[in-house]
């Protein structure tokens, strides 16, 4: 990726986060849940730079209704995400808008790390290892806002994986690399309508998508700000 | 290639239809795109344990791939594998942009009901696959990204999606080795960003054949797939060891 395609999806916020209603720091390797109204503003920050935050997104009050990876790629006919960029759900409605990212790109392809998945990459050893699927299922066990929405691994489906740089090749090759995020990069979503919000903050070792040292992320929640125009 | 000598059965899919079935491990589903231009929407479950799926990320990832061909395994989310791509004259399957809906058929090609136009209503992909669900008591929570096998779509540099028509030519084939006992469901309907401006999907011929023993290693080239194997073996191993 170059510069120049950096720059144009570069666009920053001018959201204050002295008046926001959420402002929570998620340690690393932990799950975070929320629920984000519809017209509220929801910030992801990158606090130390390279962390992968898999996320989930479920419709709060109708829970078969979730983010949907195929549904985000086809009808915008792009793999990376970024400003502009509509997260829709498997009924084809838009569930969130990102209105600003200093990142640049996000992933809908790399899915979530599992323990199953962990002894297939990289050593059957690896079983042990703490990793995202567990965050999800640990939420899904514990949170109110999941247990409510009476979801469980079934409801688990592609995830994005935001601040996350998995290229594609024209010839059809796939890697995780390195290098897009950096510390203090942001990326901030509008919800188009009520949503539970599933994050796994990700605790991978065994790959850069973390820079090999999983860090902390901050995520803040706006009301309806007034002045929502970014042109 | 893959010389299937005694079919165990044969299935006929005409364009836009759907279908669902069990694959059991040591059998070989040959799909073969009758007339060229065919897309296969396809989802994989363990039939013993149907919380068990097809996995997207974990197939690209653990291989490095973008495209599925030849040589490649579609894995499950359990770390294990459903089948592996034992042969294929294609060259690219597509696993990313999911399925055709009533919405974008209706959008692109108009309305074409059972009332007047009988069984060349138009169907698509979302409901052909619910149909087939339901009648193994799954539903929308378990869609998940599929495989839409005859199907090319590449990525440029920023991401950025284009539709290869003429990927798949009439008589091409692909083979799915089987290596769990798999409950297939499969829609023939277009493929969502096929350009084509008329309704006119491809029929998918099915048939299974005993694997043969040359074709099993295939896929064994990439050691994320001789673990997934294991892993695999492991579930089955307590049956008596019967492959």
């Amino acid at each position: 990726m170059n510069a120049n395609s950096k720059n144009k999806n570069f666009v920053e916020s001018r959201l204050d986060p002295d008046a926001a209603v959420v402002d929570e720091i998620c340690p690393a390797g932990e799950p975070w849940v929320k629920i984000v109204r519809e017209g509220q503003v929801f910030r992801i920050v990158d606090l130390e730079g390279n962390q992968a935050v898999d996320t989930l997104f479920y419709n709060a009050s109708h829970a078969v209704e979730r983010y949907s990876a195929t549904d985000t790629v086809r009808r915008q006919k792009k793999l990376y995400l970024t400003t502009g960029s509509k997260l829709y759900s498997n009924y084809g409605n838009v569930m969130l808008t990102i209105i600003a990212d200093t990142c640049g790109r996000h992933d809908t392809l790399g899915g979530a790390c599992a323990a199953e998945s962990n002894t297939v990459r990289y050593a059957l050893e690896k079983f042990p290892m703490h990793s995202c699927r567990d965050n999800f299922l640990h939420a899904l066990a514990h949170e109110p806002e999941c247990q409510q929405l009476g979801i469980g691994k079934r409801d688990i489906p592609s995830n994005i994986n935001f601040f996350m740089n998995v290229p594609v090749t024209e010839e059809g090759g796939l890697e995780f690399v390195d290098g897009v995020s950096a510390p203090g990069k942001y990326v901030e979503m509008k919800a188009e309508m009520d949503v539970v919000v599933l994050i796994s903050n990700c605790p991978q070792l065994n790959n850069p998508c973390n820079a090999y040292n999983p860090t902390p992320i901050r995520l803040l929640v706006w009301d309806d700000p007034n002045d929502m125009s970014f042109s | 290639m893959n010389q299937p000598d005694a079919p165990l059965w044969e299935q006929h899919i005409p364009g836009g239809c759907h279908w669902s079935g069990i694959l059991r491990r040591g059998t070989t589903l040959r799909m073969t795109d009758v007339n060229g231009g065919a897309n296969a929407s396809v989802l994989f479950f363990n039939q013993e344990e149907k919380l068990e799926r097809y996995n997207m990320a974990d197939t690209l990832k653990s291989q490095h791939t973008f495209r599925l061909t030849k040589g490649h395994a579609c894995h499950s989310d359990m770390g294990r594998i459903f089948c592996c791509i034992t042969a294929d004259s294609v060259g690219w399957h597509d696993t990313v942009c999911g399925l055709s809906d009533a919405e974008l058929i209706r959008r692109k090609y108009g309305t074409a009901r059972y009332q007047e136009h009988r069984n060349q209503m138009f169907r698509n992909g979302l409901d052909g696959m619910l149909i087939e669900l339901g009648k193994w008591g799954l539903g929308m929570r378990d869609v998940v990204s599929n495989i839409n096998f005859f199907s090319k779509v590449t990525a440029n540099s920023a991401g950025e999606l284009t539709f290869h028509s003429g990927n798949s030519k009439a008589g091409d084939h692909v083979d799915l080795s089987f290596e769990m006992d798999t409950l297939v469901v499969l829609s023939a309907a277009p493929h969502p960003l096929d350009p084509s401006t008329t309704y006119q999907p491809g029929a998918v011929n099915l048939t299974a054949f005993a694997t043969p023993s040359s074709v099993i290693a295939e896929c064994a080239h990439i050691s994320e797939n001789q673990r997934a194997r294991q892993n695999t073996e492991c579930l089955y191993a307590c049956h008596g060891g019967a492959a």
